[in-house]
């Protein structure tokens, strides 16, 4: 019984014996050098994986760095600022501020602005439902309300509004990963500048049909009227198919284009409430 | 009696027009003819505002492969080249014109008496159905001359004709067939004669024994035609299906009819063959079934195309209280309409009033496994499994699986007991497939 035992002991520590020597070689010939800098800096990546930077994953994105050396046209949306300032040490480099983006849901054919017309039943896709018809409130460009974006988010940053039967964006939670950009079969989303002090100003409407076919299934479309083309004094705004595009690079944020839109297709969000008297001084500088 | 072997299902006939005579209908004020109503490129408009056309007028050319021509179907004048919404609410170009009076292009021989004889070569005849704006009018509008230009080195055997009218409530092509049998047979013998092919047979389902009955009749002097009563089994009418019933032979998949030497027509298409070939008369009207369980007069209209679905409603008696959906074609592939102000197309082979009961879907549950969309499918698909690939985005997975052989004929989702919404998403996912396989080519 005994002579088993150690017969099996010396057998199997002998085996592991040889396997630990071949092994060592194979790893010595085999083996594959790396830049310790990709482990230092995934390291410091969110671990999202959300594909945001237009890479597979954050190890992706961090060997596409080391690769690089540098950080030009490369860019993690999730950690933003911060994070590049803990990366550019490790690369040898100087961090350079980029402008923080974030979502934005370029509609507004709620319930009440776009009344329904049809009865949708089928599956509740967008991709689908665009594939299928043009909406339940008629506009071909509008959101259809199934919520495709607010699947695709992975931060939590979205949510589907019961009473508009549009999604929202929670600014905060947004990391302007791209994501709903994507899954949006309209392109309504878009990513703009988060603006100073989160204050923003766009065209709350991708129609570009003509205005009088436009209003017809909506009240709050851009009509392409071109009033505030021409209030504004720092040529930001286009007007292109009958939709009036505001430029976030070049808005400086004035605010003389949105009380001029006669269906209130601009919108402006983080501004304290505006004063009567601005509202008169602009349409005098108007006139 | 002759059927497909594989899958198919057995909705209720629902032939509620089936014994009401083709009338004409009056020609409307206005009519809207839309400038793409068939499969393939768009035609480009050679009208202006203000043109005066006749009947029968050329107004839109086709001048891409797979496109066909589109002829004014009253006369007037073009009030304006607009964009309306379609049936599924989207802008399409739309020439509106104004009717005056009911003048005709001299050319076209309007009298009613049988022309048999045809002077006119292979080549000569496909030109004239090209010419005159011939789509497939069972529905898919596939432009008729692209079949007749038969592949190199391939050979068409058979011509079989469609009279199947598979899809419930439609009768269209019943009534056709019980008023028009000897054009139709002179049609296919034009159309025999363009293909070269030495034999054509006639699918009728075996629901429309008046129809049978007559066609025999007629056929039996033309040597070359036979009818075969087919068992009732939806979807008979799918091309693939019937050539599996009539000849037995097996069409590959992703390939087309002629690869088993089959070219696959519909009744009202023949019948519009005649018609362009014999009376030089292009597609400017078809016969239009209106029905629904709640219609007070369930009928076959001979419409103008282009006038709006509305007036036939209410020819039939008006849009009744209980309608919950609208559709246009039949109730299994058909499309709900966005609003009855639609125009006919040459694809509208019916306007269907569906009750509110009728059009509502039950909530879908859980897949239960228990195999019957499998068994229903004509295609030999899994129509579970493919609903499952495309909803977890796996469409590689789908693609292999044959996802684009799918006809899009509901038998799935039909039989599905959890009422599972599978046609719809696999026209999901064709759709996704497609635009893969396209892309890839194009790399």
């Amino acid at each position: 019984m005994i002579t088993l035992i150690l017969y099996s002991l010396l057998a199997l520590s002998l085996i592991g014996l040889i396997s630990a020597v071949i092994l060592y070689f194979v790893s010595q010939k085999f083996k594959v050098i790396e830049d310790p800098k990709i482990d230092e800096i995934t390291e410091l990546l969110p671990a999202a994986n959300c594909g945001g930077c237009g890479y597979a994953g954050c190890r992706n994105f961090a060997e596409a760095i080391v690769r690089q050396g540098n950080l030009d046209n490369i860019h993690c949306p999730v950690g933003g600022n911060s994070l590049v300032k803990l990366i550019a040490p490790i690369l040898g480099i100087e961090a350079q501020e980029s402008e923080p983006q974030v979502a934005v849901i370029r509609c507004n054919g709620s319930k009440e602005n776009a009344p329904s017309k049809a009865i949708y039943d089928s599956v509740q896709t967008c991709s689908f439902a665009h594939a299928l018809f043009a909406g339940e409130n008629g506009c071909p460009n509008g959101c259809l309300g199934c919520g495709d974006c607010v699947v695709s988010c992975k931060f939590d940053a979205m949510y589907m509004d019961e009473t508009t039967g549009l999604p929202v964006i929670i600014t905060d939670n947004c990391v302007a990963c791209g994501a709903c950009v994507k899954a949006c079969p309209r392109n309504i989303i878009e990513l703009r500048n988060k603006g100073k002090k989160d204050r923003r100003i766009y065209v709350d409407c991708i129609n570009k049909e003509k205005g009088a076919v436009a209003l017809k299934n909506c009240t709050v479309t851009c009509i392409g009227c071109g009033k505030c083309v021409k209030v504004c004094p720092f040529d930001a705004i286009t007007l292109i198919n009958n939709l009036a595009y505001i430029d976030d690079e070049k808005c400086k944020l004035c605010r003389k284009c949105a009380p001029v839109c006669p269906t209130g297709a601009i919108i402006e969000i983080g501004f304290p409430p505006r004063k009567e008297n601005v509202e008169t001084a602009s349409n005098e500088e108007k006139a | 009696m002759k059927t497909f072997t594989l899958g198919g299902i057995h909705p209720k006939g629902n032939k509620l027009s089936a014994q009401a005579p083709i009338e004409i209908f009056p020609i409307p004020e206005k009519v809207y003819i839309m400038v793409t109503q068939h499969l393939g490129a768009p035609s480009t408009v050679i009208v202006n505002k203000g043109d005066r056309v006749k009947v029968g007028t050329l107004v839109a050319k086709a001048d891409a492969f797979i496109c066909a021509n589109v002829h004014s179907s009253v006369s007037g004048i073009v009030e304006k080249i607009d964009e309306i919404n379609d049936a599924s609410g989207y802008r399409k170009s739309t020439i509106i014109i104004k009717v005056e009076n009911d003048e005709w292009e001299e050319n076209i021989d309007r009298s009613t008496n049988l022309n048999r004889e045809c002077k006119l070569n292979s080549k000569e005849i496909v030109q004239r159905i090209k010419d005159s704006g011939i789509v497939g009018l069972g529905g898919a509008t596939f432009p008729t001359h692209v079949k007749y230009m038969v592949p190199e080195g391939k050979k068409a055997d058979f011509l079989i004709i469609n009279g199947v009218e598979c899809e419930p409530y439609l009768t269209s092509d019943h009534a056709i067939m019980l008023e028009k049998a000897e054009e139709i047979m002179i049609g296919i013998e034009i159309l025999m004669k363009a293909l070269g092919s030495k034999k054509a047979m006639i699918g009728i389902e075996k629901n429309k024994p008046d129809a049978i009955k007559k066609m025999q009749e007629i056929a039996s002097k033309y040597n070359k035609i036979e009818i075969y009563p087919l068992k009732v089994k939806y979807p008979q009418g799918a091309e693939k299906q019937l050539i599996k019933a009539l000849t037995g032979r097996e069409v590959p998949s992703g390939k087309l009819p002629i690869e088993v030497g089959c070219v696959v027509n519909n009744i009202g298409t023949a019948l519009a063959v005649y018609e362009a070939v014999q009376k030089n008369k292009p597609l400017i009207e078809r016969v239009v079934t209106v029905s629904g369980k709640s219609v007070k007069k369930p009928s076959n209209l001979r419409v103008r195309i282009g006038t709006p679905c509305q007036l036939l409603i209410d020819h039939a008696g008006g849009i009744p209280e209980d309608t919950g959906k609208i559709i246009s074609g039949g109730p299994m592939m058909g499309k709900a309409l966005r609003s009855p102000e639609m125009p006919v197309t040459k694809g509208t082979s019916g306007i269907l009033l569906m009750t509110e009961k009728e059009s509502k879907r039950e909530a879908s549950s859980m897949c239960i496994r228990c195999a019957k969309c499998v068994n229903a499918c004509p295609m030999g698909l899994e129509p579970y499994l493919l609903q499952m690939y495309v909803e977890s985005l796996r469409f590689e997975d789908a693609e292999n699986h044959k996802i684009m052989d799918c006809i899009e004929c509901g038998s799935c989702q039909y039989t599905c007991p959890a009422n599972r919404e599978l046609l719809d998403y696999i026209r999901v996912g064709k759709s996704k497939v497609g635009a893969m396989m396209r892309s890839r080519t194009r790399k």
